[in-house]
Formats: C-alpha cells, structure tokens, sequence
C-alpha cells in the first residue's frame, strides 16, 4: 500500500485531534508559564502583568549554576545506572519463559503504582540507624553497630534509580523482545562467549534504543524534587527542590517560571546534543 | 504551577459549583436547605484529625451548619492554591485557618474579605495579637489558634531535657538535629537574636541580620534534616533516628501522650509564638454562615475545650477561661515568649529567602 500525499484540506483532519491536544495540554500551560517568568515579582504579596528581565538575572548567579549543574550530573547518573542495570536485566527476562515474564512485568508495574513519597519515605526508613538494614548486617555479624546511611547523595541516587528503573525496562522491552535471536545464536556459532556475545552483537544493535532510553530516565530523573529532599541533604537538593520552594512556599511564581524555563531550555539543548552525537556516529559507522 | 492549576480541589470546586449553579435553576428551595454547610480550611494532620473529633460536631449539632473540613498543606501552599482559585471565583474552602505571614501576603491583594467584628460577641475579648487588620483598619482575620514552637527533644537519647535555645550550638549535638527548612517558618533569626544578641530587635538593620546569618550558619553541621514535611522529622524524633530540634509543641504533646519517648521545652529565651486567623477567602459565598462560625469558635469555652483536646493556646484574654493553672502550661508558658518578625517576611522575603538557602545549601 502506497502512502498518498495529502490532497484536500480534510486529508488533514486525522491531526488535529492530536494538535488541539498537545496544545491545550502543552503549548497553552508552557506559554503561560513563559509569559509569567517575565512578569513582576510584588514583594510580599504575588505577581503583576509586565516585561521585566530581573527574574531571569536573579538566576544567573554561581549558586544557581551550581545547583543546576548538580541537578544535571544527579540526572545524568540516574539514567546511566537505570540502563546499565536495566539493559541486561530486560535481556535475560526476554530469554525466560512466557509465564515468569508475566509475573516479573506485574511485580515491575506494581512498583510503578507506588508513589514518590511512599518510596521516599520507605527508603529512608531502609536507611535508618533505628530500623534500617545495617542492623540487619549487625546481626548476620558483618557490622559492628548500626548506622544511618540516609541523608547522603548515595541514598539519593539508589531511591532514585528504584523509581526510574520499571520505566527503563517498560521502554526496553519491545525492542530486545523483537531483538532477532539468530543473531546471538550466530556470534556463539563463530565461538564468542555469551558475554562476549552480550557487549559486541547485543548492545549495538541496540544502539538507538538505549540511547532513547537514557534520554528518557534523565528527563524524568531532572523533574525529582521529593526524594531528594527526603534522602538527601541541602547540598543535594535539585533545582525543582528550588523551583518548588519558590512556587509554593515563597508565592514567588514569576522566579519560579524563570528556573523552570531555563531548565526546559538546557534539557532540550542536551537532547538535541545527544541525538545530534549520535547520528553523527551512525553517518560516520 | 503545573501542581496548582491541576490541583485536584480547584477542579472539583468547578464541577461542584456548575452542578450547584444547575440545582439552582431547578429546585431552589432543597438547595437553601442543604445550603447551610461550611467548608473550613484546617492544617492536615494532628489538628485536623482533633477538630473533625472535638470541635466541628457540637459546632454542626449548635448551629445546624454542616462542616465540610479540608486538609490544607502548611506553609504557603495553601494561600496560593486560594488566591488562583479566587481570580477563577472559585473558594477551595470558605473559612481557612492562615499564618500570619499568609494573611500579610493575602491582605496584598485583598484575598480576605472583612469580617464584620460586630457579628463576633467576644471580640473585645481577644489579645490584640489576634485580631489581623488591614492598613485601613478592616479586620482581616480572627485568631484561631496560637501554638508555640519550642526545643524538642528525645527522651530515651536525652534523659535530662535542655534549658535553653543555645543547646542548638553545643558541638555535642552534632548530626543530630533536625530544623524547619525555611526562613519563613523556622524562625530561627528569631531564636538567635533573641539567645545571642539580646532581642528580635537586633534584627531591625541589615547589619544585624547579617550578623544573625553568621551566627546561624554555624548550626550547620549539628544539623541533620531540614525539614519542609512535619511527618518526615516527627517519625525521626520518635524513633530518636535525630533526637532533638524545633517543633511544634501542642504536637509533641499529643505524642508524649500517645506514649512515645519525646518531650518539648520551653527554653529560658522563651518558646517561638506562631498563630493562625480564620480568615474568609472573598471568593465565598457563605460569608453568613463563615461569621456564625467564626463566633462560635471565639468563645471561652470553644477556646478552652481547644487548650485542653486539641493543645493549643488560647485566643482570648486569660481570665475569661476556666483553664487551670495546670492545664494552661501544658498548652502555654509564662515565660516571655519570642515573636516571630512577621514585618520582615514581607518587606525583605526575597532576600531572606536568599540569604537562607545560599546559607543552608552552600
């Protein structure tokens, strides 16, 4: 079947289901938050209409650059430990049979129904002197006494990569499942060891997934603001950790817009970045 | 911003208004009837929970006026969930209890509607403290509540309590403290000025908050969370995960009363005194019932059964209460009390708010 160009105007009816939907849901809100991310702050009372650039210069200033640059890295590190656990993990489950593929999607989607206070606070429980699991280490006798191993940026990244990693295999799995089994099957033929089969047949030809994949977990890992502020100490707040403070507690939303703009505005230059990277590799293979 | 403009309660406010709206139209005389109702902003939790069991029945069996109680998030939250919905013309709740630093901040944009003092029969039997007014001299609110928030500490990690504020400093407690994570709700310029530098008057030039900062920034390493969530820092303090810090103390009483190993002090520079007013969002349409309400709960014995069910100190001036000398210290204290800048957290918020988290974070 030959795909027709367009020819009337009512061809293009099928898109505007979806192009009224994205704006409504997307344009809209992001437009007025722009709008309000020029607006002027009022002290100690809320925002009016206007073309001002201050909130915007209030951000450029190294503690916010830091806390932005902190913000990236933690993102960065998630996505990186969200495939890097995910990618053999969803590989081995596509070889297991249908059934305990079944149970292990339930038991990942039912991890996907809690919410990010439940896994904040139960981690923190996990990580406690009091209750946590070193005092579980003290009595296999691995440990000399309990200790607390939350707030720290470790206890950050580990709830952090618990909340991403149903989704990285969610995106994971349609394509390793298609992945065709022949070509293993081949590289074992010619001698190469499972491993060795893994990392240079595997991993390859699954290059665009798993660069989709890391795109996707750092785009949802940069939006965290709760588990780190649970787990985490001030230093390893994020910028939404800021962004929230601003918007909720201090009724400043133009500064609050601001932050959030630029955030969109550096995620979207790193992606564009990335896939730019990355074609440019394949052109070049 | 997301958060707020799908906010759950404001979406269900339209949709209850648009199917009020067409109950009007068709049977006007069973909507006067179910009319009589009341949806009353109070903090989650503890004191929501205690006023849904000791206050709003008798209120509803006294009046005839049903309560709808809401849960509102502490800190802002809740005024900017209040003032979108206002601009829509929407009242996620009709009466809401507010802090002081709120009301300021609602009273800028005329968010409260005035409440008429003659509707109130012991309103000359407020502290002065209590009544929230407008610079023109319209009343704003009507105090609530107060509640002190104090030194608080665990039993089973400090068998001998603290006597003052500067307990916070002492190098012993490193790691082990646990402090509200902001400017506008810790208080702590407050607590330094008052513990070091002689009076919350210190605070008055930018030298002296400068100075305050300083001294502040050096509880950094005894600290060990700063808490924006009540229930992150009372779960820890019971199990005595981080045995000491500041919180509420109507709270911690109740805790102690449920049996678990904290207790809380009033230190010798005297406990940080916060209150909350009834405030009536302009955006409601019950302003009769909101006065019948706010009436109600200005009387002493409302009051009083507040002080001895809910832990909270009393509104009204003391001897128009019938509370012993005993049950007034488990809610209050003679000492002279520390009383938050609010004036500063409107004029200099956003420098506060900065120098605060470069504090903190840096």
């Amino acid at each position: 079947m030959r795909r027709e160009a367009p020819q009337k105007l009512t061809d293009y009816a099928p898109l505007a289901f979806p192009a009224i939907m994205l704006t409504v849901f997307f344009v809209i809100p992001f437009g007025t938050m722009i709008a309000v991310s020029f607006f002027q702050r009022q002290q100690g009372g809320f925002y009016t209409p206007a073309f001002v650039l201050s909130n915007y210069e209030r951000f450029a200033s190294l503690f916010f650059a830091n806390v932005l640059g902190f913000s990236l890295t933690l993102a960065v590190l998630v996505a990186i430990c969200c495939v890097a656990i995910g990618v053999p993990f969803t590989y081995l489950l596509t070889r297991m049979s249908r059934r305990a593929q079944i149970v292990w999607m339930v038991a990942l989607l039912s991890v996907l129904s809690l919410s990010e206070v439940i896994i904040g606070f139960a981690w923190s429980t996990l990580f406690s002197r009091t209750a946590g699991i070193t005092n579980l280490l003290v009595a296999l006798g691995l440990m000399q006494k309990a200790v607390a191993l939350s707030p720290g940026f470790p206890a950050v990244l580990t709830a952090m990569v618990y909340q991403a990693l149903p989704y990285t295999i969610l995106v994971l799995y349609p394509a390793l499942v298609r992945l065709d089994p022949t070509l293993t099957e081949a590289a074992r033929t010619l001698g190469a060891s499972p491993l060795r089969a893994f990392f240079t047949v595997v991993v390859p030809a699954l290059r665009a997934t798993i660069l989709a994949t890391l795109i996707m977990v750092f785009i949802f890992a940069l939006g965290s603001y709760l588990l780190p502020q649970i787990l985490g100490r001030p230093q390893h707040w994020t910028l939404s950790v800021l962004i929230t403070d601003q918007a909720i507690y201090q009724s400043n939303m133009p500064f609050a817009a601001a932050m959030a703009v630029f955030l969109v505005l550096v995620t979207l230059a790193l992606v564009t970045l990335t896939l730019f990277a990355g074609r440019k590799r394949e052109a070049a293979a | 911003m997301t958060k707020i403009l799908n906010s759950p309660i404001s979406r269900r406010a339209v949709l209850g208004g648009t199917a009020a709206a067409i109950g009007a139209l068709s049977m006007p005389s069973i909507l006067r009837a179910q009319d009589r109702s009341l949806k009353v902003g109070v903090y989650g939790g503890y004191f929501k929970d205690s006023f849904d069991k000791n206050i709003f029945p008798d209120f509803t069996a006294a009046t005839g006026i049903a309560v709808e109680s809401i849960a509102e998030p502490t800190g802002e939250a809740w005024l900017v969930q209040l003032e979108q919905a206002a601009k829509a013309g929407v009242a996620p709740a009709d009466v809401s209890m507010m802090s002081q630093v709120a009301m300021l901040k609602g009273q800028s944009t005329d968010l409260w509607a005035p409440i008429d003092t003659s509707k109130i029969k012991n309103y000359d039997g407020l502290l002065g403290q209590f009544v929230n007014k407008y610079p023109d001299g319209r009343v704003a609110g009507i105090g609530a509540v107060a509640w002190y928030i104090t030194l608080v500490t665990n039993t089973d990690v400090y068998p001998e309590a603290p006597d003052s504020w500067a307990a916070l400093w002492d190098p012993a407690n490193a790691d082990k403290l646990g402090l509200l994570a902001l400017v506008s709700n810790s208080f702590l310029l407050e607590v330094t000025a008052k513990t070091f530098m002689g009076g919350t008057g210190a605070l008055d030039t930018e030298e002296g908050l400068n100075k305050a900062f300083e001294k502040l920034a050096e509880v950094k390493p005894n600290v060990r969370l700063w808490y924006r969530d009540e229930a992150q820092f009372e779960q820890a303090l019971k199990s005595g995960e981080i045995p000491m810090g500041q919180y509420y103390h109507d709270v911690t009483g109740l805790a102690a009363a449920d049996g678990h190993p904290v207790r809380s002090t009033f230190p010798k520079e005297g406990g940080i005194q916060d209150s909350g007013c009834w405030a009536l969002s302009r955006a409601s349409g019950k302003v009769e019932e909101a006065h019948v309400f706010i009436d109600y709960m200005s009387q002493p014995a409302i009051q009083a059964t507040l002080s001895r069910k809910v832990g909270t100190a009393p509104t009204l001036k003391r001897d128009l209460l019938d509370l012993t000398a005993e049950e007034f210290a488990s809610v209050s204290s003679d000492i002279d009390p520390i009383i938050p800048r609010y004036d500063l957290y409107q004029t200099k918020s956003d420098w506060l708010n900065q120098k605060w988290t470069e504090m903190i974070v840096g």
